[in-house]
């Protein structure tokens, strides 16, 4: 199983960190070995995810969707409905626990497009900790309503300055804090990415997307899907739903974000069009100049809008386990509008990613296959963006 | 690597410490760093820590992040430090310790930086995010080329983990005085000279103590404890506020103040 007792996923992985956080690192990986296997522990988890979170989320056949692409039959994993809009709380709650049984009383945080700041602050809330959201000024100016949500969650949003002021100077910051408030904090972070136990803890509270939609899935149909679509930016959503299938005979497509376009130097496909390096405490593909310095990522999908990938991500990519594509943000906006219209949902712009490639591999498929595309989050929080971008005005027609 | 064991060997039999400055490679540009350098070694630096820039320093506080990104605006990167240090070399017999972070010197490749670096004259290497279970490769490569690579211990460690630092390490140990981020700070714990003492207990290896650490009353408290003492965002500060003779001044007192409690 991996990763090995390095915390490697192959060649990937690692904990490049500075010394001070080491042993809250060796601390962690302990106490989650225990505590995950804790019966009590995981009657606790479920009980939340259940009455709390909302789960199972559906697994909804998208029979509109399903008639345009004219392929395989699709269905959604309905991530988009669990309690704060988007999978992430399936980590930040099992972290909460786990942070609150390890005697923490602080949680921290970094976020891109606000969902993982949301779902943090929210079990923040729920559990009575002290909740830091760390923030880079651009996603908050981009991502004004999910701001709002988590202050009135309350938690304080601390504005990022630094570098592109993204996702990735969030995490820098909130890696600084923890460095000095390490022994009373618990830093929660929300992809598959970071130091080891890092990408092994979220993967596994992810993991429950990819148990639930395969359970359904025998009900429903009564056999294994043929593929498996999700978007990857840090890559959270795409590995909780590849992760249970990893020994099934089931292709997996990750879609990132082209951004402008590969050729235009403005994107986030990192495992597309980046190369192995170091950044935030693993090893794994980034993007990054000639020097080793790391490039700022683009795409409208601030979720995405990060220049690593876990480093399981990467082990995949490798191993050839998983494929990795990437969409436009244009192409993205037809998959946003395509769901809208077809199904009555409007997707986050990063689940639109996963939408949008759909068309490229549906052609390849019979109406008997079926593919399982996981819709990670709601579009509400993507409507002004989304509005700027198309020139929809909120005025008459 | 060499200079550096001869230099605490010297300045122990003369009862005396180290003093570290560290500045910014290239910040705001390599002639000013050169100027300086040559300014703090005539002034009483004994050795000196020069920063690769990087993009991403996740160690570093405000002070030291803007530094780099100074640098970086005017294309300073690991090649550049190295060919520097390889300058400064012909001038000075100064220890010469790059710090930085691990991509770019993964990117430029471990044992051709450290091979790069032995033979320009860079005495050895410390990596802020390169911790004790990762850093294998690195010394191995170090080890091989001559040059040290120094661990860092933090008190969050514990004495396993010291006792583990000190052995590894090379040329000196160099111990974070705060649990935090690099940054000058008014106020050091309390706790640091126990702590350091502990430390001293613990390893064989020169001793040095980083991070905080501004002005000559708190290098005066520590010097005791220690082998050397570290000096970096109170230097970059100054080096952010003042430009040309009025710059090479300022540092060279500063510096010549933070040696003075270090003289036996």
């Amino acid at each position: 199983m991996l990763p090995d007792r390095h915390g490697r996923y192959g060649q990937y992985g690692g904990r490049f960190v500075p010394e001070t956080l080491m042993p809250a690192l060796l601390e962690l990986e302990a106490a989650y070995r225990k505590i995950s296997r804790n019966r009590e522990f995981r009657r606790e988890l479920a009980w939340y995810l259940r009455e709390y979170v909302g789960r199972p989320t559906p697994l909804y056949f998208a029979r509109h969707l399903t008639e345009e692409l004219g392929g395989p039959k699709i269905y959604l994993k309905r991530e988009d409905l669990a309690h704060t809009g988007a999978h992430k709380i399936n980590n930040t709650l099992g972290q909460g626990l786990l942070a609150r049984r390890m005697g923490k009383a602080r949680l921290i945080a970094e976020t891109g497009a606000g969902q993982h700041g949301v779902a943090t602050a929210t079990v923040a809330a729920l559990l009575g900790l002290e909740c830091d959201i760390f923030m880079g000024t651009e996603d908050i100016r981009r991502q004004r309503l999910n701001v709002i949500r988590m202050r009135l969650l309350g938690a304080r949003v601390i504005p990022v300055e630094s570098g592109s002021r993204t996702l990735k100077d969030a995490m820098n910051e909130a890696i600084r804090d923890w460095v000095t408030h390490v022994r009373h904090t618990h830093y929660v972070i929300g992809s598959v990415a970071g130091p080891h136990p890092y990408p092994m803890i979220v993967r596994d509270f992810q993991s429950v997307i990819g148990k639930e939609a395969k359970a359904q899935l025998k009900v429903r149909e009564g056999r294994r899907p043929q593929c498996l679509v999700a978007c990857v930016g840090g890559g959270s959503n795409a590995m909780g739903l590849f992760y249970p299938f990893y020994h099934d005979p089931v292709r997996l497509v990750g879609v990132e974000a082209a951004g402008h376009g590969l050729s235009s130097g403005f994107h986030s496909a990192t495992l597309v069009a980046g190369a192995p390096g170091v950044l935030h405490g693993s090893y794994s593909y980034l993007l990054q100049d000639v020097w080793g310095n790391i490039l700022e990522a683009h795409s409208l999908a601030p979720g995405l809008d990060y220049p690593g990938v876990g480093p399981e991500h990467a082990f995949f990519k490798d191993s050839g386990r998983a494929e990795y594509v990437s969409v436009t943000d244009g192409e993205a906006l037809e998959g946003f509008k395509l769901l809208s219209r077809t199904e009555g949902i409007l997707p986050a712009l990063e689940s639109a990613h996963a939408v949008a490639y759909l068309k490229n591999l549906a052609p390849y498929y019979s109406p008997d296959d079926i593919f399982i595309v996981n819709l990670s989050g709601r579009g509400d929080k993507d409507v002004d963006a989304v509005a700027e971008a198309l020139g929809l005005s909120g005025g008459a027609d | 690597m060499k200079r550096i064991e001869a230099l605490f060997r010297t300045l122990k039999q003369r009862g005396e410490k180290a003093l570290i400055p560290f500045i910014t490679c290239g910040d705001p540009d390599l002639q000013t760093t050169r100027a300086l350098a040559l300014e703090m070694a005539a002034r009483g630096a004994d050795l000196l820590e020069l920063g690769i820039p990087f993009s991403d320093p996740l160690a570093d506080g405000p002070t030291i992040q803007a530094a780099s990104n100074r640098a970086l605006q005017h294309g300073v990167h690991l090649q550049e430090v190295l060919e520097l240090a390889g300058k400064l070399r012909r001038d000075t017999d100064m220890p010469l310790v790059l710090m930085g972070y691990y991509n770019p010197i993964l990117k430029h490749g471990l044992e051709r930086t450290a091979r790069e670096a032995a033979q320009l004259g860079v005495d050895g290497f410390i990596i802020p995010d390169l911790p004790l279970e990762e850093s294998g490769p690195w010394r191995k490569a170090a080890t091989a080329a001559g040059v040290a690579s120094i661990c860092l211990a933090a008190p969050t460690g514990g004495p396993q983990r010291i006792r583990k630092a000190g052995r590894l390490t090379r040329g000196f140990l160099y111990y974070v005085s705060v649990t935090g981020i690099t940054g000058a700070r008014t106020a050091l714990p309390a706790e640091l000279a126990a702590a350091l003492k502990e430390v001293r207990s613990l390893v064989k290896c020169p001793l040095a103590v980083g991070f905080g650490i501004s002005n000559q009353e708190q290098v005066r408290w520590l010097a005791p404890y220690v082998d050397g003492v570290v000096v970096g965002s109170a230097i970059v500060q100054r080096v952010a506020r003042l430009k040309g003779k009025e710059l090479l001044k300022e540092i060279g007192n500063f510096v010549a103040a933070l040696k003075e409690p270090l003289k036996p």
